[in-house]
This record gives structure tokens, C-alpha cells and sequence, in this order.
């Protein structure tokens, strides 16, 4: 049984959860011919992997009446509501739609959205922030960090294993040389790795309900963030083409190209 | 010491019949052929006549084909045994063209010699018809793997026999279109052998048969003679459409090298849900209401029980998006509006969802997703291949009936299968029935067969849907055709291959009455 201040801050606890729409896994990228980012129209997107893995774990920390609410929170033009609905589907109770759209959307990165974060953390007073440890886009891993560190929070990152006891996390971090378990104080930040655990389909009951869940809007303005950059792109490139393979027929032509190649 | 004499001996036992079989071909009496045919129409015939192949006819094909006369049993092993490990042929030669003309030589080589010939694309068929059964050379498509031109107006694709279906859809997809077709096995399948089979697959729902999409062919005959009919024209009537002849024909009329095909433009959005329902009864009701509602943007209806998806989540541990239903449903929408798409998809999801057809269910939009749940249906051919022993059929049936099949095989056969599963693409009518067994079970096969066929051509029905005869079914052909019918091929076959050496003993029967 738990001490009644313990109990007092796990099941009122709210939980934030990062998600972020980004081109879709399975499509091939393709370089703009300007060379300055790549082609994102018309392409498909879908939510980052790792924020469906943040999604679903604060979802089961819900079931498990561990949490009293979860959030999504997603930064960008208005389509990045499509992504916020499939995060209510997946269980999330409700959506805040942070608005930042055209060029300042271009330019948008981990320092100011952790900015975001940090201002929505305090307005709705969380308890917990869950990100995903990376987005398949930018690969910058630094988002939860750097929220963890404008809110002064504790950081459990490359989470593979979270448990809540009482007013503390227990984290086993995925890190180079194994497993690291840490324990940190409630509010934190946890940033989602790939085995934390496996998303849940949006079953049809679920999208139904999804639908009547509300979205709030939100300008980063009103949270009292700038959003201006201080990063700019040079240019975009492709990465170098593979060169193919040969087949040789005998052992012999084998030889032959290692020789001509002079490799021996 | 004469015959007779050996004869004389020794009891007629019926292995003795079969041993005979082998060595004195000829000498079999028509009672001892009609003995063997009886016991086991699904096994293989007695050796025709053909010649052997000699090192003469070697050094021929060395010289036409260097380097691609392949004689190495080592590497001949896995072109003799088909997809399923169920057939396996002897053949000592695996011949590898490049090019139309190198077919024409080799083919008009073999008709003089009387050698009997094996075209093989991907071997991925069902049916045992792209493997030899006995020392047949093995023609492989494998090199003929070049995109000849394509009309991104008309949406033409030109290709030789050889290219795998997975390269040419990717090929398209790059150019915003798609292949009409799409199969589990477009990772190996060739689009010759596609065509030569008349394979439906899971888009046919939407985009037709290849009867309807394919253009033109490049057909080497049994002679040699090279039959250029590759137009590339949507609308030609003049005289005979002599294509319709070579296409489901398994590649016994003529090896087909060139294949030209009207491919229908990429969607732009595509969706796929997976639903689940608890009875079939109510699953054709889906059917109906998603015909209704989704109608012009429906490109694909399929469904598995849930024995199916037990065996997908034993063997190859993949896991069941919804709660547990008797029934699963695949629908995919293919439109060029995502918005619309979306919006028609989740008002019929509602429908079904509020009028309680369906139970549960889940829909994807990204490819990875899609994918995921595709495999679900895709990939139960391959989980049944990890219990054992399948037998494997391929039912046309009066939509109403196909899963009555299932539940009839299953008290009929009771303890004797392990498993009696159905899936397949029950919007086209065509019911995928499997029955599985730890190794291959005589007893069990008198069970089911001839039953199965009885049972299916009561009701009409067509005993090889899209797998086609190939070795496996070529006696049940009278089961689904009159033999009136099957005559006249009999006929056309005998014009066009006299010599009969193009992909012997498969799709029509032994003894044609």
C-alpha cells in the first residue's frame, strides 16, 4: 500500500507525449534538385516510429492506472493532426496541436521544440514527458535532453524498460556497452528506444472514440517561444551511389580482377 | 532371358508394375496404365519415348550457351524440386538464354533431336508444372530479365519472360505505375510464368485478368518458329487473337519470351483494413456493403480463418492486430484522393462497425503498416508450409458456398488432417483450401481426393481457380470441362507441338477421350 503522498502524485499524474510527423519509413527519399532539403510533397508520412513506441508505453502506464492522462503534443502545419489523431487512437485522451507552419516550420529543430515542451509541461503541469529517443528525419536525439534540461528534470533516455515505483522511474537505459538501470524522481523525462515495447494497431473502436477526442490549438507565441533559428542549411546531398558488384564465371577470372583491381 | 519368362516368375504385385514402369515404358499394356492412372491421377505417367540427352547435344548447347549450360547436379537440384518439395524431376541440363533467338535455336535443336523441354520461370507454382518430372531439360527464363520499352503515356510495358514481377513493379513504381497484378510470390515469380499460368493474384478484383491486360506476346514454338504478336495496342481485331492460346497454357503450347502489358497508374493513396467477422455469413454481407460504398476504389477483398491465423502466429510469429475472430477480412482501397479515400473508407467502416457485421478491425495508411497487415494474408501459404505435408487446392466456387467446402472437408476428414484451413480471394469466388498433415499421408489423399473435386463440380465450380493443372491436377481436368472441350485442346496441342516435347505430362490429362 502506498503512502498517501506517493498515491497522490501517481494517479493524478499527466503524462506529454511527443509525437512527430515525418516521411513515412518506407519511402525512398529523394534530394530536392535545389539541393536544399528533400521532397516532401506528395510523399507519404506517418508518425515516427519511435513516438508510437512513446505513445504506446504511456498508454499502458494509463491501463495500468498508473497515469491519470495522456497528452499528445505535435509541432507543425495542420497536418500534423492526422498524426495527433492516430495517437488519440492508439489511447491518448487528448491532442494539443503546437501551430508553426511555412518557413519556420522548415527550420524548426530540437531547441525549439524542447522550448515548446517545456512551456506545455509547465501550463498543463506534467508529470512526465515521453519522447521518442529520435526522429527518422533529422536523427538528432536531442529533443528530450534538452527539455529535460530548460525544465531542469531528471532524464531517462534510450529507455528499453520503465517502471513507476512510488515518485520514482526506474529506467534501464539501452547504452553502448549494455544495459544501465537508473532511478530517477517523478517529474522526468524518458525518451522511448526501439524494445521499450511493440505499438498497438488503432483498432476501429478506438479510431471511432478518436474522433470525438478534442485537439487543442496552440501558436508557439502564446507559450512565449521564438521559433526562429539559429541553424541554416547549406545544402542536401545524396549519398554516394554503391557501386555494383561483378559475377565471375571461374576462379580463375576471380584472380584475374583482384589482380587488375590490385588488391593482390 | 526373354520377358515372358521373367514375367512368368513373378508375381504381378503392383510395385513390380511400377518398377516395370521404369525401365519398359513401352511395354506397359493399356489395363496396366489404366491400373496405375486409377490409383494415383495426381502422380506422374510413365517416361514418354523422348530421347536421352547425349554429349553431343551438350556440345551444341555449350557452344550456343557458354557458360550457361548448366550440368552441375549441385545446381541442378533446386531447378528439379518445386516451391512446395512436393515434385522432383531428374533433370541432368539447365539451359540459361539470353535472347529470343537463342529460345528459337535451342527449341528447334530439341524438336529434331525429340528431347523433351521444361520451361521454367521463377518455379514458384503449385501444381508441380515448372519442374520436370523426369530427364526433361530445364529452359530457364532467369537471363531473359531485360525491360524492353515503356509507354509512360499508355502505360505499355514491354519485358522479356524473364523479369521477376517485384523488379518490374518496382521498375513502374518509380515511374508512377503499377503492375496489373500482385502475388506472394512477386519476389521470385517470373511475368512469362504469369502469364503462361493466366496467374490471378490479389489485384485482379480490381485490374482484371491477365487475359484482359496482356497485349502481346513473343512465343518461341515447339519447332522453333519465333511468333511475334507483341503489339502494343490496346484495341487490335484483326483475324485470330492467337495470344489468348498461349496464356494459362503452362507452357505447353510454346514457351512464351516477351510479354506486352497495360499497366494502370500508381494510386496515390491506398489503405488497407483488416477486419474481423464472426461468421461467413456475415462476412459476405461485409462483401456486399463494401461493394456498395467503396466500390470504385475497391482493389482487393480477401479473407483467412482463424486457422490460418493460428498458424501465422505459431510458425512465423506474427501477431494478430484485432481480437481473435472465426473470420479475418483484408480490404484495400486504391484511389487517386486520399481525403475522399479516407473519408468513404471510415464512413463503410462505421456501417459495418455500428451494424455489428464486423467485430473489430484496424486500418493502416503508411506503407509499413500496409505492408504488415498484407503480410498477414500473404504469408499463410508459407506458414503452411511449416507443418508438414500441405495438399493444397484451388477452388472456384458460387461465392455463397466457399466456406462451406472448409467446413465440410473438416467433418468429413476428422482426425486424419492436422489442419483444414481456408483463406483466398473470396471477392473473386476462389477459395484457397489447404489441408495439412505431419508428411505425406496416402490414406489421407484417398480422403480427400476425388471427393473434393466431386464436391466442387456439384456445385459448378472450377477445380483449379488460377493455380492451373500443371502435373498435380491434369487427370481432374473432365471434373470442370466437358470432354468435348478438352479434345479440341488435345487438337490444338497436337498441331502445335506434334512431337509433344514442350512441357510434357502436364495440364492435359494422360488419356484424352
Amino acid at each position: 500500500m502506498l503512502p498517501l503522498r506517493f498515491r497522490r502524485v501517481t494517479m493524478s499524474a499527466r503524462v506529454l507525449v511527443g509525437v512527430k510527423r515525418v516521411i513515412d519509413y518506407a519511402v525512398k527519399i529523394r534530394v530536392k534538385p535545389d539541393r536544399t532539403g528533400v521532397v516532401t510533397d506528395g510523399v507519404k508520412h506517418s508518425m515516427n516510429p519511435f513516438c508510437e513506441i512513446a505513445v504506446e508505453e504511456a498508454v499502458k502506464l494509463k491501463e495500468k492506472k498508473l497515469v491519470k492522462e495522456v497528452v499528445a503534443v505535435s509541432c507543425g502545419p495542420q497536418q500534423v493532426q492526422e498524426t495527433i489523431r492516430t495517437a488519440l487512437a492508439m489511447g491518448a485522451d487528448r491532442g494539443i496541436h503546437v501551430e508553426v507552419s511555412g518557413k519556420d516550420y522548415e527550420t524548426l529543430g530540437p531547441l525549439q521544440v524542447s522550448k515548446i515542451f517545456a512551456a506545455l509541461a509547465k501550463k498543463e503541469q506534467a508529470d512526465l514527458i515521453i519522447l521518442g529517443k529520435q526522429a527518422i528525419d533529422d536523427d538528432c536525439n536531442q529533443t528530450g535532453q534538452m527539455t529535460a534540461a530548460l525544465l531542469d528534470w531528471p532524464q531517462g533516455t534510450f529507455a528499453s524498460e520503465v517502471t513507476l515505483e512510488a515518485d520514482k522511474l526506474k529506467v534501464v537505459r539501452e547504452i553502448d556497452g549494455g544495459l544501465e538501470t537508473i532511478k530517477i524522481k517523478l517529474p522526468a523525462v524518458v525518451t522511448a528506444d526501439l524494445r521499450l515495447n511493440t505499438p498497438r494497431y488503432a483498432t476501429l473502436p478506438n479510431i471511432m472514440k478518436a474522433k470525438k477526442k478534442k485537439i487543442v490549438n496552440v501558436k508557439p507565441a502564446d507559450l512565449g517561444v521564438d521559433v526562429s533559428s539559429r541553424l541554416e542549411v547549406l545544402k542536401v546531398d545524396e549519398p554516394p551511389q554503391r557501386q555494383s558488384g561483378v559475377k565471375v564465371e571461374t576462379v580463375h577470372d576471380l584472380v584475374e580482377k583482384l589482380k587488375e583491381a590490385g588488391r593482390i | 532371358m526373354g520377358i515372358f519368362q521373367r514375367f512368368a516368375r513373378i508375381p504381378l504385385k503392383s510395385t513390380y508394375i511400377w518398377s516395370l514402369c521404369r525401365q519398359y515404358s513401352t511395354d506397359l499394356t493399356a489395363v496396366d496404365r489404366a491400373l496405375i492412372q486409377h490409383r494415383n491421377p495426381g502422380a506422374a505417367p510413365p517416361r514418354l519415348p523422348f530421347s536421352r540427352v547425349t554429349q553431343e547435344d551438350l556440345a551444341f548447347f555449350r557452344t550456343l550457351l557458354p557458360g550457361r549450360t548448366i550440368t552441375d547436379p549441385d545446381l541442378l537440384k533446386s531447378s528439379n524440386v518445386d516451391w512446395l518439395k512436393t515434385v522432383e524431376g531428374n533433370s541432368e541440363v539447365l539451359l540459361r538464354p539470353k535472347t529470343t533467338e537463342e529460345v528459337s535455336q535451342i527449341l528447334r535443336y530439341c524438336n529434331e533431336r525429340n528431347l523433351a523441354v521444361c520451361p521454367q520461370g521463377g518455379n514458384t507454382g503449385l501444381v508441380g508444372g515448372s519442374v520436370p518430372v523426369f530427364d526433361e531439360i530445364i529452359l530457364s527464363t532467369s537471363l531473359m530479365k531485360q525491360v524492353i520499352t515503356f509507354d509512360n503515356i499508355s502505360g505499355i510495358l514491354t519485358c522479356q519472360a524473364g523479369c521477376v514481377l517485384e523488379n518490374l513493379s518496382n521498375y513502374l513504381e518509380e515511374r508512377d505505375f503499377i503492375m496489373p497484378l500482385d502475388l506472394g510470390a512477386k519476389g521470385s515469380c517470373h511475368i512469362g510464368g504469369n502469364v503462361s499460368t493466366n496467374a490471378g493474384g490479389l489485384r485482379l478484383l480490381r485490374y482484371g485478368s491477365l487475359r484482359g491486360t496482356v497485349l502481346g506476346l513473343e512465343v518461341v514454338l515447339a519447332d522453333g518458329r519465333i511468333l511475334n504478336c507483341l503489339a502494343t495496342l490496346r484495341k487490335d481485331n484483326t483475324g485470330y487473337d492467337l495470344k489468348q492460346l498461349f496464356i494459362g497454357s503452362e507452357g505447353t503450347l510454346g514457351v512464351i519470351t516477351a510479354v506486352s502489358i497495360l499497366c494502370p497508374r500508381k494510386p496515390k493513396a491506398v489503405n488497407v483494413a483488416f477486419l474481423g467477422c464472426s461468421s461467413f455469413q456475415q462476412l459476405l454481407e461485409t462483401f456486399q456493403c463494401c461493394r456498395g460504398m467503396l466500390g470504385e476504389i475497391l482493389s482487393a477483398f480477401e479473407f483467412l480463418d482463424a486457422s490460418c491465423m493460428s498458424l501465422l502466429e505459431k510458425h512465423l510469429k506474427l501477431t494478430n492486430p484485432i481480437t481473435e475472430s472465426p473470420f479475418y477480412i483484408v480490404i484495400e482501397t486504391a484511389g487517386s484522393n486520399a481525403t475522399h479515400d479516407e473519408e468513404k473508407l471510415h464512413k463503410f467502416l462505421e456501417e459495418v462497425m455500428t451494424s455489428s457485421l464486423v467485430t473489430d478491425g484496424t486500418v493502416a495508411t503508411e506503407a509499413t503498416k500496409i505492408k504488415a497487415l498484407w503480410s498477414l494474408r500473404e504469408r499463410v501459404t508459407e506458414a503452411l508450409t511449416h507443418e508438414g505435408y500441405t495438399y493444397k487446392y484451388d477452388i472456384s466456387l458460387p461465392v455463397e458456398k466457399i466456406y462451406d467446402l472448409v467446413q465440410d472437408m473438416r467433418g468429413h476428414l476428422g482426425d486424419m488432417a492436422k489442419n483444414v484451413v481456408g483463406y483466398g480471394h473470396v471477392g473473386d469466388g476462389n477459395l484457397h483450401l489447404n489441408i495439412t498433415s505431419p508428411s505425406k499421408d496416402p490414406a489421407l489423399l484417398a480422403a480427400i481426393e476425388p471427393y473434393v473435386y466431386e464436391w466442387t463440380s456439384k456445385w459448378k465450380g472450377s477445380i483449379s481457380a488460377e493455380h492451373g493443372l500443371g502435373l498435380k491436377k491434369r487427370n481432374y481436368i473432365y471434373y470442370s470441362k466437358p470432354s468435348e472441350a478438352v479434345a479440341l485442346m488435345g487438337s490444338i496441342k497436337a498441331m502445335l507441338d506434334p512431337k509433344g516435347i514442350l512441357n510434357p505430362y502436364k495440364t492435359l490429362p494422360d488419356n484424352i477421350h
